[in-house]
């Protein structure tokens, strides 16, 4: 039986810090993420939300602090141990990763036949079935190639949730999507979420999509969680770094301009 | 001047441990690979998928260089041998020219650039594309699904290659000499069976063959697993693998023919 | 799935190809066919001279291949060389058979020829032959004809 863990956190991120080639990605981050929740993690590109994804995930280890899942953590496991835990975990790719190579039907069965002794009678209904749930059973015997942006996205949503994981990863879902697909993507990720009992955690920038779905919000910027909070908390928030992104200003913390001379005297400088 | 003098020896310096750095890299990948060969065994339709990609489909382009090369040797060889009077011993020329260096050679040479070359921009792509990592996520090895494959794959494609292209140079052979010129079949067979040894020469021939194999396709799946994941990372890993594989086929054939064949 | 059986079957037959060519190559084009499993016995001869006779050379007699030269050692006793060669046992050769360095053709390889002798008594495996002539040595024919060209030249003078 399992016992009762000591919080309600599925996931821990304790003093989290990570370099990479001398550079410092993150630098001593904190959060930790309930079960049942969708959390979003938001910050312009390059300020180590995918990182971090990838540190949860155990596909990288922290030079510094500790990944928790479950209570355990991540980076002491064994070999065995970090590969049972990556079969209760899912992780969307940004534009989806299928395996171009084999139709969506073979995807999204890849992983039950890999790790489960089903007969192949009983995948075939657990592929349909998903595929149904993101909408795209008639589409099973096409290849990846065959496909628009938004549906081999949804393909893969259904491939990273064949084994009903108990942590579903979201890098980038929205990414390049028309605003259909996007709402599309964002209610599934809901739905899922919610009907498996898992919990998810969302990286991106498009804030319009996150803030209405999500439950909670970290946001993050050059290495460092600067703001946390339910989506209305940060809707409210008077704080200009939070403000300009929430409300896309074109000027704020983050400067317009690219550091350059004074403009007076670079005119007069190329009139001689 | 000074200053100029010593930056080329810097960047030459730089370039040469980068070079080693990169082949020790190379060596721990290769015994990765071999150490998660496993899964190709007990699950084999895993290799023969790769099999028909990188032998079946190089077929053709065997088959028919092989008739042309040997069609080649027999017309130059018929040229040479005709002016000492001894045109019957055309087949021995043939046979030997091909099955001992030829064969494995420019068989492995066209292998390099048709499969090698496919391969390690199949991988390249699946890594620019996050596939490899997907498939970690998923607690799969993407070496032992992905990368042993194609490996097993080309070591056993290569030697049955060279030994198809072997076999259609000597029919190309006795086509233009015994067909075409009027060479005697009787000698051009009997001659040559006399004189290929085989142990000496065919067996030999295998032996580099699969060596060459060997060679290839780690180069192959290396450069693949290895390409920045970009549009310009995976065809500078591709051209990569044409040319190093090449080279190597050419010095490893070196090697091989001054320790296989020295005072015969 | 219906790939998976194309699949298969392009592979076999890849796979027969390459089995068949690499056959072709052992029987029709190298000497495996004629690698018989016969049995064989070995037989010894010395020579003052091996001229250019290798290893694995053949053995004939009324031109036909009856064996194979097996080893070529120098016999530092009698500063000769001692050759080992096999013979099929299905070929008996009297004691006194000698043995010859021939040239296959007028620049060809050489090869050992044995001419039979009248003997009842037939060699044995390990047995050595006692008549052998050495090979040809091209500078000592030269010599030869220089020598008997003098040689005449001088009658002539008397």
């Amino acid at each position: 039986m399992p016992t009762i863990p000591a919080t309600d956190n599925l996931v821990e991120v304790e003093d989290v810090n990570f370099a990479y080639d001398r550079r410092q990605i993150l630098k001593g981050v904190n959060l930790s993420i309930g079960r049942g929740q969708v959390v979003a993690i938001m910050g312009l590109s390059g300020c180590g939300k995918t990182t971090l994804l990838r540190l949860i995930g155990g596909a990288l280890r922290p030079t510094r602090g500790e990944v928790r899942i479950d209570g355990k953590a991540v980076a002491g496991r064994s070999h065995d141990e970090l590969f049972a835990l990556r079969r209760r975990m899912g992780m969307l790719f940004q534009f989806g990763a299928l395996f171009t190579d084999m139709s969506c039907y073979d995807n999204v069965a890849f992983q039950m036949r890999e790790h489960t002794d089903l007969p192949e009678a009983l995948i075939d209904d657990l592929v349909l079935m998903k595929l149904q749930a993101v909408g795209l059973r008639g589409a099973h015997r096409l290849m990846p190639s065959e496909l628009s942006g938004g549906m081999a996205r949804r393909v893969a949503l259904a491939r990273t949730t064949a084994l009903d994981p108990m942590l579903i990863m979201y890098d980038e879902p929205f990414a390049g999507l028309d605003p259909v697909s996007m709402g599309v993507i964002g209610q599934l990720i809901r739905r899922l979420n919610d009907s498996l009992g898992a919990t998810s955690i969302i990286v991106t920038h498009d804030v319009a999509e996150a803030l209405q779905l999500v439950d909670y919000v970290y946001f993050m910027s050059d290495g460092m969680i600067v703001t946390q909070g339910t989506p209305d908390e940060l809707r409210a928030s008077d704080k200009p770094f939070v403000h300009q992104f929430v409300h896309g200003e074109m000027d704020g913390p983050m400067p317009f301009h690219y550091p350059a001379d004074d403009y007076a005297r670079d005119l007069r400088a190329t009139e001689a | 001047m000074m200053s100029a003098v010593t930056g080329v020896l810097e960047t030459l310096g730089g370039r040469a441990t980068s070079a080693i750095h990169r082949l020790g890299f190379a060596s721990r990948f290769l015994l990765l690979t071999l150490r998660n060969s496993g899964m190709c065994f007990r699950r084999f339709s895993l290799v023969v998928r790769e099999i028909y990609f990188a032998g079946v489909l190089s077929l053709i382009i065997i088959l028919v260089s092989g008739l042309f090369v040997g069609m080649v040797l027999g017309l130059q060889g018929y040229d040479t041998l005709v002016r000492y009077g001894s045109s019957s011993a055309l087949g021995v020329l043939v046979a030997l020219s091909l099955v001992r260096e030829l064969g494995p050679v420019v068989a492995g040479l066209l292998f390099a650039s048709r499969a090698g070359s496919a391969i390690t921009a199949e991988i390249g792509l699946m890594k620019a594309t996050e596939q490899l990592a997907a498939m970690e996520m998923m607690a799969v090895d993407p070496i032992a699904r992905v990368i042993a494959p194609r490996f097993w794959a080309g070591v056993i494609s290569m030697p049955m290659l060279a030994a198809m292209f072997s076999a259609m140079g000597v029919f190309g052979g006795y086509l233009v000499g015994v067909q075409l010129i009027g060479v005697d079949a009787g000698s051009f067979w009997s001659q040559m069976q006399d004189s290929v040894d085989f142990e000496e020469d065919i067996l030999n021939g295998v032996i580099k063959s699969v060596v060459f194999g060997i060679a290839v396709t780690w180069i192959a799946v290396f450069e693949g697993y290895d390409a920045p994941p970009t549009a310009e990372g995976v065809s500078g890993a591709t051209t990569r693998t044409v040319v190093t594989s090449s080279l190597a086929i050419l010095a490893l054939d070196f090697m091989l023919t001054a320790f296989m064949f020295r005072g015969a | 799935m219906m790939k998976r059986k194309a699949l298969d079957l392009w592979v076999g037959v890849f796979v027969a190809i390459g089995l068949g060519a690499l056959l072709f190559l052992a029987l029709k084009v190298g000497n495996l066919a004629s690698f018989s499993s016969a049995e064989t016995y070995l037989l010894k001869a010395n020579f003052d001279n091996i001229g250019g006779l290798k290893k694995r050379a053949p053995v004939k007699s009324a031109g036909v291949v009856v064996g194979r030269v097996e080893d070529i050692v120098f016999d530092s006793e009698a500063y000769e060389a001692t050759v080992a060669f096999s013979v099929e046992k299905r070929y008996e050769f009297p004691k006194d058979t000698s043995a010859k360095i021939l040239t296959a053709g007028l620049l060809g390889e050489q090869y050992i020829g044995l001419a039979a002798g009248g003997d009842a008594v037939k060699l044995k495996s390990g047995d050595k032959l006692k008549i052998t002539q050495s090979a040809v040595v091209l500078e000592n024919l030269i010599s030869q004809f220089l020598f008997n060209k003098a040689a005449d030249g001088n009658k002539d003078n008397k």
